[in-house]
């Protein structure tokens, strides 16, 4: 049965590094019981995060990725989040243009690199492009069933109040449907993160995802391709818990307390 | 028959007047009729009950009243004029989760007011606020309210904007039955305060002939109206006297005509 | 739904298709391919045998990728979700691990399996294995505490508990996590593909543009997998729909 005893408070530090340390005990054991001469071990990795500290290229490449993933993810709301408004509140449009949205949405942003590099050649562009198409796609589906759910009363109440459906749409069904739109937010800043990383491994020479691919190719440094694969998972969880104070702020916390 | 106060000053017109209104809904190809040839005058300032048990159509009948629904057949008239659609003066109180749980108190109080001057506004917000038993919970968001505390609130943003009619749906079903009690000492106060013409449906018995001026029992689907009682009792209602109890009685065999089990 | 009705998204999308077909006219000689090409694209590849060569690497790609990932993810995920301290203690590494890109597992991936299907395979599985688990441990985490305080009110044994209480109440949502996580296998292959292996949907992109600029089959890949992913999608929609988990949808 779920265990009953509540947990210390202490024990919400003591676990985890339990398993953390267990973690690189058994990553450290297996460098060294396999004595491979390439996979790194966790003291290599260190050394080599340091290393790039160093050499100041770090600093740029987070920069960089960034820098992308601000411009992409900020265009992809700025475009997404009016469209799936309109295609929630008039699911006339939505039938329309659903389908294709639903044919588009399974092609891999990186499938579309080639068709990128078309149009923005080979550089900064097509990665922006890359992370638009990647967040696009989730913040239109969860305005859109944002505005869906949307209780009936609330509009209701909306038009018993004398406004008009371009007031109702603002002054009751998108705060209704704000929780769930900072959801997909949160979601598309995710897969925007993803989606970067992944681009620059192809389509760009600078940014997290390229030093990962390009300290492989040049020289076998798999220390750093594991130092640069820690920073971007730790970079990716600090944009996610930032993203969740948002969903504190007073004025949205109702939709997400239950 | 006792007089009140409250009818003798009433304006003597006819407020809201239902002429041979129906309702049918088609549902899955078949056409299902709610409401049947309903016949009703309220008059300016009363206050109705419309009884009947869950499902009989009485929230139809509320729509349609409120202009939310148009009707099938017949029409529905509020000051001679025929209604076509929602509107301010007549504002629909729903049984739960009516209140937008992202406005405070007050920013809910003051949703339909955004046409009034800022000082107006909070003028008004203060004073509804005041009636409904608020104060002190002005900056507060409905999660933090209990369900009375939210019925009160949804109340005081209908009152706010200055409606002719007041429709209230099942209110107080939600709630606990010390806490309806309660309320409907409250919405009794508020009515005799403000007299507005308040129209509201419940299941409850004890309620219509605690509220009503008159009560208007609907039959099972199609619904019709059954009948019309009269209260004749006046505020506050002993609910042990005599009188009362008669009243309730009365009902009860008119529903059981209504409802032969 | 009238038929009339049905038929406006397929207006539009010819529409579309149509404008796309004149912009191409007017613009000779530019790479991007009109849909005309794109079509004859995609007869080409049916010819030579390759279109259904390559759809059928990459859904065997996903595949083991995906079932391998759901086989381990879910039953450690509701583990994982059932005991408070198991999910202290691993929380924090998943939270971690989960925002990295599969592609960054490239390197290593290549390193421990080389240039190959077991390289992409095991890069699906990465992409499929964090979002299972942490479907699975939401699910345990959704179970009503009534529920769980009914079967011990019963006496249930463990084994009873989990397959008469637990099991149909992580169902609903694990299904849903399922088809999304299918979702993302899918877009994975496709970029692992492009990158690590000689055969398949995303390879076919990059080898069809790197050997002749052949944007025609390019775009006819892109066409067939966006296909392809939807009809994954729907297939696993009407599994939603089977009767034995629908309840956990109504329950809203």
């Amino acid at each position: 049965m779920k265990s009953l005893a509540k947990p210390g408070g202490w024990e919400k530090f003591f676990w985890p590094v339990l398993a953390a340390a267990l973690l690189l005990a058994v990553w450290h054991f297996s460098v060294i019981w396999t004595a491979t001469k390439v996979f790194p071990s966790p003291l290599s990795v260190e050394k080599g995060l340091a290393e790039l500290l160093r050499k100041h290229v770090l600093w740029a490449d987070i920069g960089d990725s960034l820098r992308r993933v601000a411009i992409g993810f900020g265009t992809a709301v700025v475009i997404g989040i009016p469209l799936g408004l309109t295609l929630g509140w008039y699911p006339a449009a939505n039938q329309v243009l659903n389908p294709v949205l639903q044919i588009l949405r399974p092609i891999s942003p990186i499938a579309w690199i080639p068709v990128a590099i078309i149009f923005f050649g080979i550089g900064d562009r097509a990665a922006i492009f890359l992370v638009f198409l990647g967040a696009f796609f989730p913040i239109v589906v969860a305005c859109v069933s944002g505005v869906s759910n949307v209780p009936s009363i609330f509009r209701r109440a909306g038009r018993n109040f004398g406004l008009s459906p371009a007031q109702i749409l603002a002054r009751v069904v998108f705060p209704a449907a704000l929780p769930q739109i900072l959801i997909g937010l949160r979601i598309a800043l995710g897969i925007a993160w993803l989606v970067v990383v992944a681009g620059e491994m192809i389509a760009v020479d600078s940014g997290l995802g390229y030093l990962v691919i390009d300290s492989r190719n040049s020289g076998k440094r798999y220390d750093l391709v594991v130092a640069a694969m820690l920073l971007i998972g730790v970079i990716g969880l600090a944009l996610d818990i930032g993203f969740r104070r948002l969903e504190k702020i007073r004025s949205v916390r109702w939709g997400f307390r239950s | 028959m006792a007089t009140r106060d409250s009818v003798t000053t009433s304006v003597s017109g006819v407020k809201l007047r239902m002429e041979h209104v129906g309702m049918v809904f088609a549902r899955d190809g078949k056409s299902v009729s709610v409401l049947e040839d309903i016949n009703l005058d309220v008059r300016d300032g009363e206050f109705i009950c419309i009884l009947g048990p869950s499902g009989c159509g009485k929230s139809t009948l509320l729509n349609v009243m409120g202009g939310f629904l148009s009707p099938t057949s017949g029409s529905v008239s509020i000051d001679d004029e025929t209604v076509h659609g929602p509107d301010p003066r007549r504002i629909l109180v729903f049984q739960e989760r009516g209140v937008f749980p992202w406005l405070t108190v007050e920013g809910n109080i003051g949703f339909g007011l955004s046409k009034l001057s800022s000082s107006e506004r909070r003028h008004r917000i203060a004073h509804y606020v005041q009636m409904t038993r608020l104060q002190g919970f002005e900056q507060t968001y409905p999660s933090d309210l209990s369900g009375g505390m939210k019925q009160r609130l949804q109340v005081a943003r209908a009152l706010a904007v200055n409606p002719d009619i007041l429709y209230l749906d099942e209110p107080f079903g939600a709630l606990d039955s010390v806490t309806r009690f309660i309320m409907r000492g409250e919405l009794l106060r508020i009515w005799q305060t403000e007299r507005r013409t308040i129209i509201f449906v419940t299941h409850d018995i004890d309620e219509a002939v605690q509220l009503a001026d008159r009560v208007v029992v609907l039959s099972s689907r199609p619904a019709k109206i059954q009948d019309i009682l009269t209260i004749d009792i006046a505020h506050p209602r002993n609910l042990s006297s005599p009188r009362y109890l008669e009243h309730r009685d009365d009902l009860l065999k008119k529903i059981g005509l209504a409802y032969a089990v | 739904m009238s038929s009339s009705v049905r038929l406006r998204p397929v207006a539009f999308i010819a529409a579309l298709v149509v404008i796309w077909q004149i912009a191409v006219n007017r613009h000779p000689g530019q790479l991007l391919p009109g849909p005309l090409e794109v079509v004859r694209g995609i007869g080409d590849l049916l010819q030579h045998g390759l279109l259904l060569k390559y759809v059928v690497a990459s859904l065997f790609r996903v595949t083991w990728g995906f079932l391998l990932a759901a086989v381990i993810a879910i039953p450690l995920g509701l583990t994982i979700g059932w005991y408070r301290r198991a999910e202290m203690a691993f929380n924090p590494l998943v939270q971690i691990f989960r925002p990295i890109s599969p592609l960054a597992w490239i390197p290593i991936a290549i390193l421990w399996f080389g240039v190959g299907d077991l390289a992409s395979i095991f890069l699906i599985f990465v992409g499929c294995f964090f979002p299972l688990l942490l479907t699975a441990i939401s699910a345990v985490h959704n179970i009503p505490d009534l529920y769980v305080n009914v079967g011990r009110n019963f006496g249930l044994s463990t084994a009873d508990f989990i397959y008469r209480v637990v099991y149909p109440a992580v169902m609903p949502q694990l299904i849903t996590g399922l088809r999304i996580t299918l979702g993302i296998a899918w877009l994975v292959v496709v970029a692992a593909e492009m990158i690590a292996v000689n055969s398949g949907l995303g390879f076919l992109i990059v080898d069809a543009r790197n050997a002749g600029n052949r944007y025609d089959l390019v775009v006819a890949g892109m066409v067939v997998i966006g296909t392809i992913g939807l009809l994954l999608d729907l297939g696993m929609r009407s599994l939603e729909r089977v009767k034995s988990f629908r309840w956990g949808y109504s329950e809203n």
